[in-house]
């Protein structure tokens, strides 16, 4: 099954091995034809329009901007609608550092995000801590902190290659599995379950 | 120089005189006869020493201390002063917060870490690091063991007091003070809020409307930066810079450069000290135009966005070919630039060059003169030149308050003393001023751009360098403009290949400890207005 988003030609992503082997394991154990078919619809509609969550701590962010400007126009694919509320927001492109007193909050944001949510770990501090890895104050990655969806590497990516990460992303909501089976919402419970917050945090 | 020092030598016979590789004298003197020599530094008129740069904390290993920094703006001469705390195990330092504001910001930030208290400072509490962080971080003995201080996804303990600290017969006395009234409305703006520019919190008291008090949060992006430097050779220092003000990333990377260069006497070549002069310009249209952009989205006018990153992306292009980069260059390196310029930059200099007027102008027209603009800009935020001065408020911001702050003209570095350019001033010291000044700069880097565009003289572009430089022992100190103020660079080398102490004294910083004063008795809808004019961007005042 070719899985491509808008309207790109299936050969022009790099990975597609990833998403063939994850099309495969969704769809072991064989899908319901009625089922199947709401799943499509369900998923073509949230593929096609991901909100983001305004969130950009440093220089990341100001590419972000960029991407929201004419030149690069993500408007284009209808991600252009930026939310300042977590609420309303599909997704959360976490562009720049994470260090130890912003955990708290980043995770917290996370929990307030509506359902279905993704994240996108945006250039290399967000990815391992980049140039900063080795300071006494920075998060080594925001894998231990969230389960991440996508890996956009860069520093900070240039605009091009975040738009290849959120299309990346929307390929991954395309073969998502809404009624039923096993799916990447299980094993995220089991991530959240494995790194708890304190309950009145995440009110 | 010499003046100074007789001044201050005839009031304290004790202190203590050198120079450091800059050429600023540097007074050593006793913790005892401190507060009383900051006293005359800033009210002598002789010295008049009104503007404090910075403070750089020390560890020397067999004592604690601090770096002091001072500029007079009415005989623009500087000096610096070191003191020493007398007890590593129990170390203090009168404050001088009466004196200079910003200093008790600066002063939390050497608390922060080192773990030096200041007498009297009206509020002693941590600035970066939660009130549970262990150990003091820039201290040489630091363990940095993620067991002692693990990070976790439990909510910071918060605190509604702060510390302040007095001498009683030679000790150390804590008391506690509340930070707001006990019947103040608190709200909490940040650390994610779009109008913030960045991860920055306030605690805002309010009364309806109306803004009584804000207690400004920071460190939710802060980076260790200056720790991270210690043990980096002095080549591999210089890539941070970009990631501090990544509008400024060149010209931060100016000013490191020229740190080393004058600690290893290198010379560089004219032709890289105009192209960096020219790279400086270029970044300061673009953040300017970013600036605009963002501030008028702020205001509602989500169009000038689109206009302005018109112009900076053209400015993003001529980098990208000479730098290979959009954002993170690295290009200004020790001995000259990193590569020579791409074959086209001047073409696109000037065509550049050809395109912004028009544009400054389509700017003006669609939004200066805006009665909206003006109803939500004009009168609000003022700032006067001394409130200026004494909160260290410098680059546009300062010079919208009627402070000639540039240091591209007060301590001219790099070929700018043979450059023609106006340094912009205005009297109003309000938001729309600080919005005006920057479209003025504009117009003056476009100017600076014009003049060496067609003269670019032919040479080597780096000089060669030892792969691993060796600075000799010695402190420095360099200044330079940034796009948001006064950049300024604290060497202090133990003639290895690592810089013993490298502090960097951000123009952001002192932005925000200004945000409480200036937004006092204004609307909480204000706050947006007089943050976006301020124009802080919180990694560099984290750092």
């Amino acid at each position: 099954m070719e899985v491509t988003t808008k309207s790109m030609p299936y050969e022009a992503f790099k990975d597609n091995e990833y998403i063939e082997s994850l099309v495969k394991e969704i769809q072991e154990s064989g899908t319901n034809v009625i089922v199947g078919s709401f799943d499509k619809l369900i998923n073509w509609g949230r593929s096609n329009s991901l909100w983001p969550l305004t969130f950009a701590t440093s220089c990341c962010g100001i590419e972000f901007v960029s991407l929201g400007a004419a030149r690069f126009d993500m408007a284009r694919f209808g991600w252009e609608v930026a939310r300042a509320s977590p609420r309303q927001a599909d997704f959360m492109m976490v562009a720049g550092t994470i260090v130890y007193r912003m955990i708290p909050v980043f995770r917290r944001l996370y929990d307030q995000l509506a359902e279905p949510k993704y994240v996108i770990a945006c250039g290399s501090c967000a990815i391992s801590g980049g140039p900063f890895r080795k300071s006494y104050h920075v998060a080594k990655g925001i894998e231990d902190i969230v389960p991440v969806d996508v890996f956009v590497p860069g520093c900070p990516p240039r605009p091009e290659a975040m738009i290849y990460g959120i299309m990346q992303l929307s390929r991954k909501v395309k073969v998502e599995k809404f009624f039923g089976g096993v799916n990447r919402q299980e094993r995220r419970q089991e991530f959240l379950e494995s790194h708890p917050v304190e309950p009145d945090a995440a009110d | 120089m010499a003046n100074i020092q007789e001044k201050i030598a005839f009031l304290f016979p004790q202190a203590a005189f050198t120079v450091d590789g800059n050429d600023i004298l540097q007074v050593s003197v006793d913790e005892k006869d401190w507060h009383a020599l900051a006293e005359s530094l800033k009210n002598d008129a002789d010295l008049a020493m009104d503007y404090l740069v910075t403070i750089a904390g020390m560890d020397w290993v067999d004592a604690l201390g601090c770096v002091y920094y001072f500029m007079s703006t009415r005989h623009n001469t500087m000096c610096s002063v070191r003191v020493q705390a007398a007890d590593r195990d129990n170390p203090y330092i009168h404050s001088v917060a009466d004196l200079w504001r910003v200093a008790e910001l600066y002063e939390r930030e050497v608390y922060d870490f080192f773990g030096i208290v200041f007498i009297d400072n009206p509020d002693m509490r941590r600035l970066f690091l939660s009130i549970d962080w262990k150990g003091f971080p820039l201290r040489k003995d630091y363990d940095d063991s993620p067991a002692i201080n693990p990070p976790s996804t439990d909510n910071e303990r918060q605190t509604d007091y702060t510390n302040v600290y007095h001498l009683e017969d030679g000790k150390v006395v804590k008391t506690e003070r509340e930070i707001f009234h006990k019947d103040d409305f608190v709200i909490n703006i940040g650390p994610q809020h779009p109008a913030t520019h960045g991860v920055l919190r306030f605690r805002t008291a309010v009364d309806g409307e109306t803004i009584k008090k804000i207690d400004v949060y920071m460190g939710y992006i802060h980076r260790g930066v200056e720790k991270l430097c210690e043990s980096l050779q002095y080549q591999q220092t210089l890539h941070f810079m970009d990631r501090l003000d990544y509008f400024s990333g060149q010209i931060y990377h100016h000013g490191l450069c020229l740190v080393y260069e004058k600690a290893a006497g290198i010379e560089v070549s004219r032709r890289a000290q105009v192209i960096r002069v020219m790279m400086d310009e270029l970044s300061r249209i673009a953040s300017h135009c970013l600036f605009i952009g963002t501030y008028c989205m702020d205001l509602g006018a989500t169009t000038m966005l689109f206009y302005t990153l018109r112009v900076r992306e053209q400015i993003l292009d001529i980098f990208e070919k000479t730098c290979g980069a959009r954002m993170t260059f690295n290009y200004a390196c020790i001995g000259g630039v990193m590569q020579d310029l791409a074959p086209d930059f001047a073409q696109d200099v000037k065509a550049l060059l050809e395109v912004l007027p028009a544009n400054i102008k389509e700017y003006n027209k669609i939004f200066t003169g805006n009665v909206i603009a003006k109803g939500r800009m004009e009168g609000v935020g003022k700032l006067s030149r001394e409130d200026a001065i004494s909160y260290a408020i410098t680059g546009p911001s300062g010079r919208a308050s009627d402070w000639a702050c540039d240091m591209r003209k007060l301590r001219p570095y790099s070929i700018y003393s043979e450059l023609d350019f106006e340094e912009v001033t205005r009297t109003e010291g309000d938001s729309m001023a600080r919005f005006k000044v920057r479209m003025d700069e504009m117009v003056q880097s476009a100017k600076i751009l014009a003049q060496l565009v067609d003269n670019i003289p032919d040479g080597e572009y780096l000089v060669k360098v030892p792969k691993v430089l060796k600075l000799p022992k010695g402190q420095w100190f360099q200044l330079v403009e940034g796009c948001r103020g006064a950049f300024g660079v604290y060497l202090e080398s133990d003639g290895t290949t690592k810089p013993y102490r490298l502090k960097i004294a951000p123009p952001c910083l002192p932005l925000a400890g200004v945000v409480d004063h200036i937004t006092q008795g204004s609307k909480i809808a204000d706050l947006i207005t007089i943050g976006g004019s301020l124009d802080y961007i919180v990694p560099d005042m984290d750092r």
